[in-house]
């Protein structure tokens, strides 16, 4: 058996999902191949070699590949399918976006987002919002898996194995990168932070989310928010935490101002501790706090930051 | 042009799903169900082209027994112009889903098909992408805008660190994340008059796709609970057990 994990990565470094999509392979496999697609990668080619439990990186390094659009990458990954038994991506945007397209071209059944590695064929999924867990078993003869990060730990490191580069005839002629957007922050990113503060409506608008710039500071934490505060407009959609948005787990989520809707119980409610801060007691949100704190925000975060 | 845009009949999302007893699947006997709120946004999209003089028919299109019928006749209700059920009783997986869909899209010929980016049971999104590959087409999934000029689409995409926009070639896919648009109601008038639109009926067995199974489902279960927590004073006491109890702070 072996599995080849496609590389999460961005402006020429490799994220943190890779690690532990690589750690979902290894209770596969001890046969992990690294894919970095993509143009001017060495970089994130090298941290992928020195991953634990990687045997080999694959570069395909061609323009085309450049914003990693699903149908180039897709193209790419059938061309190698043939040598492995089992291809994982992380279930992020881009992971999403390109591997049932990779399925589909391959004729399998996809499982996404799995949390679990039973064996080689049966893995644990959350379905219904994270309602029920699902234990699914694949009997398609290749795997074709995205992995919810944020189920696994990041494999430590290891000395660089041999990186190798491919050639590759994917072509793209369906669709063109126009431009993107991308949301500034100097805090760590949400889906690999160990700390995690997150507004919802109860911050009233965007302006108080600075409410809770120092506590971050402080506890280096990323600042997440519920649906309702971004469709509120209060703060960007890249920030929502939920099953709409990023699905986090971090040692220490603070929800403040969250009443705790289901699809934002999807996103957080695998965190270690959970601190709700709201007015209402009976918010439903107190239910899977280990510890919550009955108070108005406004009298309450200014507090917390100078108790810090 | 003619817009594809398939739905599916789910649990309504206010709804907490609960696991049987035997483990064997979510319990869906006397649940409230209602179409995918992402196939809603679907719909809306697909409509607004049409408003918009872009799309000249919306067809849409579902896929299960009799019953997402009722879905159906809501999608008419909406100011779609025709439904297709693709009946079948057989549990399906996303791939048997996209190549039924591939047949209908090579019979209808849409230039575009817009679907929801998932459903909120099996929380899959495979569906469109599947599509778009079987096709051959571009793809525009997690949309949160919408343009269409010149034979091309351009589509502004929901992506981790922010927003990326891509300009597809039609045909095309694409999928509806929730920020895309809000969704009408259906009026009375309308829903008397979708009555009388046309709703056809596709037995899923004269496609000719097989839909064996491929992944067998074992085990449902209920997520571990988490503990009941405490109700702390003040903040000086949450500082406190932060530090000392949950050790999560230093």
């Amino acid at each position: 058996m072996s599995v080849l994990v496609i590389a999460e990565h961005e402006q020429g470094a490799l994220k943190p999902e890779t690690a532990k999509v690589i750690n979902a392979a290894a209770k596969i496999s001890d046969n992990i191949t690294v894919l970095v697609a993509g143009h001017s990668v060495a970089t994130v080619a090298e941290s992928a070699s020195k991953i634990a439990g990687v045997t080999a990186v694959i570069v395909a390094d061609k323009p085309v590949f450049e914003h990693q659009l699903a149908e180039s990458t897709a193209d790419l990954v059938v061309e190698l399918a043939a040598d492995y038994s089992h291809i994982l991506a992380s279930a992020s945007t881009t992971g999403k976006n390109t591997l049932p397209r990779v399925a589909a071209l391959l004729d399998k059944s996809q499982i996404s987002e799995i949390i679990d590695v039973i064996d080689a064929d049966t893995f644990k999924r959350p379905i219904y919002a994270g309602n029920a867990i699902a234990t699914v078993k694949s009997s398609e003869d290749k795997k074709i898996i995205t992995v919810r990060a944020s189920a696994f730990d990041a494999q430590g490191e290891q000395a660089a194995v041999a990186i190798s580069t491919v050639e590759s005839a994917a072509d793209n002629t369906l669709s063109e990168f126009v431009s993107v957007e991308q949301t500034e922050s100097e805090r760590p990113e949400l889906n690999a932070a160990p700390v995690v503060i997150s507004g919802g409506r109860g911050m009233q608008n965007g302006e108080n989310f600075a409410l809770l710039n120092g506590i971050a500071d402080k506890l280096g934490a990323a600042i997440g928010a519920s649906r309702a505060a971004v469709d509120a407009g209060f703060v960007p959609n890249d920030m929502q935490v939920g099953q709409t948005g990023k699905i986090v787990a971090p040692d220490l989520y603070i929800a403040v101002g969250i009443s705790g809707a289901i699809q934002h119980l999807a996103g957080m409610k695998d965190s270690k501790v959970i601190v709700a801060i709201n007015k209402d007691p009976d918010a439903p949100i107190f239910q899977v706090a280990d510890y919550g704190l009955v108070a108005d925000l406004f009298d309450v975060l200014p507090e917390l930051e100078n108790a810090l | 042009m003619k817009v594809l845009v398939p739905i599916k009949r789910v649990i309504d999302y206010n709804v907490k799903a609960r696991v049987k007893p035997d483990n064997s699947d979510v319990d869906l006997t006397n649940v409230k169900m209602a179409m995918n709120p992402f196939c809603e946004i679907a719909v809306e999209e697909a409509i607004r082209l049409k408003e918009a003089g872009i799309a000249t028919e919306v067809i849409a299109v579902s896929i299960g027994d009799k019953a997402c019928q009722e879905q159906l006749r809501t999608a008419l209700a909406l100011g779609a112009d025709k439904a297709i059920q693709i009946d079948t009783d057989t549990k399906l997986e996303s791939i048997h889903v996209a190549k039924l869909l591939s047949k209908l899209v090579e019979q209808e010929q849409p230039e575009l098909v817009i679907l929801g980016k998932q459903s909120i049971d099996s929380d899959n999104n495979q569906t469109g992408q599947m599509l778009a590959a079987l096709t051959g087409r571009s793809q525009g999934t997690f949309a949160s805008k919408v343009v269409v000029e010149g034979g091309k689409a351009l589509v502004t995409r929901e992506v981790d660190g922010g927003l990326q926009t891509v300009s597809l070639s039609l045909p095309a896919v694409v999928t509806t994340d929730l920020r895309l648009n809000e969704p009408r109601y259906a009026s009375l008038p309308n829903i008397m008059k979708a009555k009388r639109k046309p709703l056809d009926v596709i037995a899923a067995d004269s496609l000719g796709v097989d839909l064996a199974p491929r992944t067998e489902l074992l085990k449902v279960e209920e997520p571990a609970k988490r503990e009941a927590g405490i109700i702390v004073e003040d903040v000086a006491e949450l500082v406190n057990k932060l530090k000392t109890e949950a050790k999560v702070i230093s």
